[in-house]
């Protein structure tokens, strides 16, 4: 039979990754792994340069919507490759037929994520298509920061080393199950709101006060999970994960019961992993909690030498398991 | 979490492995019968917890996993029909057939909808009246009330474009059927959700018949704990029996309405069961007064029969008789996203569990 592709390519796990190695980065000339923004070196400085497209369904969702989200994703993840993002594209792609005010909604909220966030949306490009040739809306932004010298290793973690400390900046899964419980075709809907936000104000305050960070990430789609499976690869070592220390709000939690999720496979938009040299995680985490979006961070495991490398969670129960990179489609269309 | 954090506390947890390894004198196996228990075993990681003296079996107890290759070729067969709408729990469109998958039909076009119960399949032949919509119903005696009252549903408001594909079955026979082959076991970790709806004594003829205990068992590490040290008691004092210990969930006599709804919709039949073959009164179909929703009588198809890959040893695991380490395709040829056997393939497979979470 001849191949196809399948709704599990595009779930950030990894048949995501098989697929962008196969097909984009082979004949692209890129290497693998992979890191959320392309480094690029001039006379004038270095910048990093990201792109990222946003089809989630629906719309609109407790806590946010598809335009804020395309904003939030692209700032992420330029300040998770430790630049201060500065301007970013934005494309739309339009379905005949949709709501001019809806698309002045979705308008209105990027323009002001924006300017929460700093940057400014300076190009773009819009396409119409037939009825029925594309769901509604997509957007694609692209964006570049400024990368200062010396913060080059961040998006490349090639600084980190057993016994560094992992640290994350709240609940997780919040994101996924919002869009979950907004979707129509569900018969249940749920309390919980996106935690979809904008994260370089709290990235640069630590990047400012913090000098032994080796890594960060922001855990969209794939969860927690997924970025410390990618994280083994790129280092070679192993990751231990103490699942009683990782926050996971109650309504989430009662979600995750009973459909059978993990919220550490869930997706994120407000989320970010920070990896930090041992012995400073305890300053990182004090400035961290002393932002706003990073109120909630919790120190919740280290690397550590393993050939294997495997991820281990130290399950609340007691016990060990291996925590695996995540496979298949958890929910569909979440960013 | 109330009702969760009680289940998962840590001191209580260790304390149960505690007496767990003081009492147990010799070698005991027990086989938890029910896929949610095989997931949570190794999602709370329960076999690092306890002494090497203690194996813990999968059973036939993932309803994915037991489905036979036939069902899902019609299942497929179907969406081939351009006025059918298949709607299905998300697990089986993985299942490998044996030509192809649900889902790669569905990536070819085919019109697959995931739903998360029978009733929001209902509501999809409601709104698509010139489309036949055709249930994947798959499941023990804890789904299988659900597809009871969705027929009796589709019968009153005469909705007449709902159809169920049924590989409904029930799990006694099944787990005689596992004794009879020889199986070593010492005990059953009997299915929480089954019996919250059967009642306590389906099981009852275990003990009686076969001196083999059951305790029926919560989903939480300390339930799972709390049963092995009871099942280990049982087997100390050579007093097999069925007890409770999913007392929240579980009485003796059980859900009375749901075994009503059950009765009045399905009758027992032979089943196709994958590792076993055909165990005699195991399965569910719909009875003549509701066969106009059988998928099977309304729209008939045939389909070739394959034999299964012979190196895939998904049968012995399901029999108790082989662990997934022991398949010389686990890992390096049957993964999750590339899955042989259907044990692969759900969240509450052997296979796939131990794939995602054992350390080996």
């Amino acid at each position: 039979m001849d191949e196809f592709i399948s709704l599990n390519q595009g779930s950030g796990g990894r048949q995501t990754h098989e697929l962008i190695s196969k097909v984009f980065a082979k004949r692209f000339g890129m290497t693998m792994p992979l890191t959320d923004s392309a480094i690029l070196e001039g006379n004038g400085g270095t910048l990093a340069f990201t792109t990222d497209s946003y089809v989630v369904d629906p719309l609109f969702f407790p806590g946010g919507n598809i335009g804020k989200l395309a904003v939030c994703g692209t700032v992420n993840d330029l300040a998770v490759s430790g630049s201060q993002p500065k301007c970013i594209s934005a494309s739309f792609i339009l379905e005949e037929g949709f709501p001019l005010n809806d698309l002045i909604t979705i308008v209105d909220s990027m323009a002001e994520e924006a300017k929460k966030a700093g940057v400014r949306i300076v190009t773009g490009d819009t396409k119409v298509v037939e009825k029925g040739k594309c769901d509604k809306l997509f957007i694609t932004t692209s964006g570049t920061g400024i990368l200062d010298r010396g913060k080059e290793h961040i998006g490349s973690g090639i600084h980190i080393k057993p016994g560094d400390k992992l640290i994350i900046n709240g609940p997780l899964g919040n994101h996924a199950i919002a869009v979950l419980g907004a979707r129509n075709d569900l018969s249940f809907t749920t309390p919980v709101t996106s935690d979809c936000a904008s994260l370089n104000h709290l990235i640069a305050g630590i990047l400012e006060n913090c000098r032994e960070i080796h890594f960060m990430r922001d855990l969209t789609r794939g969860g927690l999970a997924g970025v410390l499976n990618e994280l083994t690869l790129m280092t070679g070592s192993g990751i231990v994960v103490d699942e009683a220390s990782v926050p996971v709000d109650d309504p989430v939690k009662g979600v995750c019961e009973m459909l059978g999720f993990d919220p550490l496979y869930l997706a994120n938009e407000g989320k970010v992993l920070v990896v930090t040299g041992a012995g400073t995680e305890k300053k990182v985490l004090d400035v961290m909690r002393s932002d706003p979006l990073g109120r909630n961070s919790e120190i919740i495991g280290e690397i550590v030498q393993d050939k294997r490398k495997l991820v281990v969670l130290n399950t609340s129960a007691g016990g060990k398991r291996i925590l695996d990179m995540p496979s298949g489609v958890q929910l569909p269309r979440i960013c | 979490m109330k009702y969760i954090d009680e289940y998962r506390d840590r001191d209580l947890i260790m304390k149960l492995a505690d007496q767990i390894k003081k009492s147990a004198r010799g070698e005991y196996a027990f086989m938890e019968v029910c896929g949610g228990h095989t997931a949570a075993i190794h999602r709370f990681g329960i076999p690092s917890l306890l002494p090497g003296n203690i194996k813990l079996i999968s059973g036939p107890g993932c309803p994915v996993c037991v489905t036979g290759t036939d069902f899902i070729d019609k299942a497929i067969a179907y969406s081939e029909k351009e006025e059918v709408i298949i709607a299905t729990f998300g697990d089986l469109i993985r299942v490998p057939g044996s030509i192809a998958s649900l889902e790669k039909k569905r990536s070819t076009g085919a019109d697959i909808r995931i739903v998360f119960s029978s009733l929001d399949a209902l509501e999809i032949a409601k709104l698509n009246p010139d489309r036949k919509v055709i249930f994947l119903g798959i499941g023990f005696e804890t789904t299988a009330p659900g597809t009871a009252v969705t027929i009796k549903t589709a019968e009153q408001e005469n909705i007449s474009n709902f159809h169920l594909l049924s590989a409904h079955k029930i799990m006694p026979p099944a787990m005689e059927a596992i004794v009879r082959e020889g199986v070593e076991l010492n005990g059953f970790i009997c299915p929480g959700h089954v019996a919250a709806v059967t009642g306590s004594s389906i099981f009852s003829f275990i003990p009686e018949k076969y001196n083999i205990g059951c305790v029926i068992t919560g989903f939480e590490p300390t339930d799972i704990l709390h049963s092995v040290l009871m099942l280990i008691r049982q087997v100390n004092r050579n007093a097999p029996d069925v007890e409770i210990q999913y007392k929240r969930a579980v009485t003796v006599n059980g859900n009375a309405l749901a075994q009503s709804h059950l009765k009045e919709v399905f009758e027992p039949c032979d089943a196709h069961w994958r590792g076993f073959g055909v165990i005699p009164s195991s399965g569910l179909a719909l009875r003549n007064g509701y066969k106009r929703f059988d998928a099977e009588c309304a729209m008939p198809v045939t389909v070739m029969h394959y034999e299964d890959n012979i190196m895939c040893i998904c049968g012995e695991i399901l029999r108790g008789k082989k662990t997934p380490e022991e398949c010389p395709l686990f890992k390096d040829v049957c993964t999750p996203e590339n899955p042989v056997g259907a044990c692969m393939v759900s969240n509450e497979g052997s296979c796939n569990t131990w794939y995602k979470y054992r350390i080996i």
